[in-house]
């Protein structure tokens, strides 16, 4: 079945209050747990903020390491979600749910190959 | 083959008629646009060179559909034994395997190819400038360069997107079908404002060439009807229907022989067409027995009651601003609030239309300001109604409303 790759958007800047995240990360999960009871869950992940990121690009033989994100933004990839579906209204179905969730704009996009799980 | 010789005019006519259904039955059986586009343009390019001889078959559809299928099976052959993919997968579907995974078969009866084709055409998740370019290109068979010169729009940029288009919906696998009853209001919705978009582009002629826009309005009103066939039970689909019909009917009494723009208060009604008219009119009736009214409907209600007034001074103000009351409730829009102050103006007095419109936030638009100037007129503000006149003319979209607005502002007497 076709896979499609959910990227959670989310804003730069500080990490909100643990009390502001308790009931989206509960909401995420009851969303994740769907997923599964679905067969449609096939891999998930959040991760730590662009300043971790380090970038590298190949040039004239050589492979240079930039520090930072590739690209600066004021909103980057915070996780994601990649699922099975039928077709992209499948797809988009969960996707609002993880948008509902999140509360943040999640892109859904078709993966072309290299599918997992 | 025992009919008549055929007209390259009646081909052409067969082509618009028949283009959309033989791409939609197409599209379900190789499950690929573009393989259904070009089998569909072969077939009709081999009708154009035998039915002015042969004459065209009792069931032209069939025609096409059936040689453009058995053409595009034995392309696809000859590709898959060069190892195509695409071909292979599009035999697959042939064959009539279901995709992997496997969607579930559709509930109910068996709807009209065409109906899959337009709600692919017109899913949410294309641009509303792409639904509008793919159902124009694929239900009505107009060419990418019509479409581009249409929209005002290089057809490298209208290619580019059709091309955009096709591909989201092949490799994001945007679903060809009709959505199940719990989308259907939504889906629907986007599907009626294309067509209206279609409809409102050729008749606002906010620019560019005459015929083209002609055709769209056309093209807009077969599509109406189109849809009005395949699902006569949405009312909304019919009250679509019946506003273009009502709208279309005073086309020839809309301008001036020179291309001038005459307000609906001044066209001469013994040009408005009587079988649209009438039809239109008969629509109306029809969906608002159904008691679900929307937004569609009351504004072809609001023109059918424009056009049951023998002249402009008869027209039943009282019930078209109870219509607008209703159409606000559905679409509080400041464009609706601005044509339910004309219709105030017209029941309680000019102050009383004055006082909403100054209240309604429109400034940027043309019309915002003509109707300002006219009410502003009719209390004898002449000074006032010039200023208002001068700030709708440097806003107004084309050359015929400029005219237009320049000749009422004349009239000022200054």
């Amino acid at each position: 079945m076709q896979q499609y790759l959910l990227s959670i958007y989310q804003p730069d800047g500080p990490a909100p209050s643990a009390d502001f995240l308790a009931p989206i990360m509960r909401d995420i999960e009851a969303v994740n747990t769907e997923l599964r009871e679905a067969g449609a869950w096939v891999f998930a992940g959040g991760l730590f903020p662009p300043s971790t990121a380090t970038v590298l690009t190949a040039k004239d033989g050589e492979v240079l390491t930039t520090d930072g994100p590739f690209v600066e933004g004021k909103e980057h990839i915070g996780g994601f979600t990649v699922i099975r579906a039928a077709d992209l209204d499948a797809a988009l179905a969960w996707g609002r749910k993880l948008a509902r969730a999140t509360t943040l704009p999640i892109e859904v996009r078709p993966m072309e190959f290299g599918s997992c799980g | 083959m025992t009919s008549e010789p055929a007209s390259a005019a009646e081909v052409e006519r067969v082509f618009r008629a028949e283009y959309g259904r033989a791409v939609a039955v197409l599209v379900r059986r190789f499950g690929d646009i573009d393989v259904a586009e070009e089998a569909v343009q072969d077939a009709f390019a081999t009708a154009a060179e035998r039915w002015p001889a042969t004459g065209i078959p009792p069931r032209p559809a069939g025609w096409i559909i059936t040689t453009a299928g058995n053409r595009t099976v034995d392309r696809l052959r000859r590709e898959a034994s060069r190892a195509d993919r695409h071909a292979r997968a599009a035999l697959l579907h042939t064959r009539g395997d279901p995709p992997e995974g496997g969607d579930p078969p559709e509930e109910g009866p068996v709807r009209d190819d065409r109906l899959r084709l337009i709600f692919t055409c017109c899913h949410p998740a294309l641009a509303p400038a792409s639904r509008v370019a793919l159902t124009l290109r694929l239900l009505g068979g107009l060419s990418t360069a019509e479409i581009a010169r249409a929209f005002l729009v290089p057809e490298a940029t209208m290619a580019q997107r059709l091309v955009r288009a096709k591909g989201k919906i092949r490799d994001a696998r945007i679903p060809y079908r009709v959505p199940e009853e719990a989308d259907l209001p939504d889906r629907l919705r986007a599907v009626l404002a294309v067509v209206y978009l279609v409809f409102n582009e050729g008749y606002t002629a906010s620019s560019g060439d005459r015929l083209v826009r002609d055709d769209l309005c056309a093209e807009a009103v077969r599509l109406g009807r189109l849809l009005a066939e395949l699902m006569p039970d949405e009312p909304e689909v019919l009250g679509l229907l019946a506003l273009m019909l009502l709208i279309e009917a005073r086309r020839a009494a809309r301008t001036t022989d020179g291309g001038g723009l005459v307000p609906l208060a001044e066209q001469d009604r013994r040009m408005w067409d009587r079988d649209r008219t009438a039809e239109g009119q008969d629509l109306v009736r029809r969906c608002l027995r159904r008691g679900r009214p929307g937004p569609y409907q009351i504004q072809a209600a609001i023109n059918a009651v424009h056009s049951d007034a023998p002249t402009a001074a008869e027209t039943d103000w009282s019930q078209i601003l109870r219509l607008y009351d209703q159409l606000a409730a559905f679409t509080p829009t400041p464009v609706v609030a601005l044509n339910r102050a004309v219709a105030v103006a017209e029941v309680e007095g000019a102050a009383a239309g004055l006082a909403l419109v100054d209240g309604i936030d429109l400034g940027r638009h043309h019309l915002f300001h003509a109707v300002r100037a006219d009410l502003l007129r009719r209390l004898g503000r002449n000074s006032e109604a010039a200023a208002a006149y001068d700030a709708a003319i440097a806003r107004a979209g084309n050359e015929a409303e400029r005219a237009f607005l320049e000749r009422r502002r004349t009239t000022l007497g200054r």
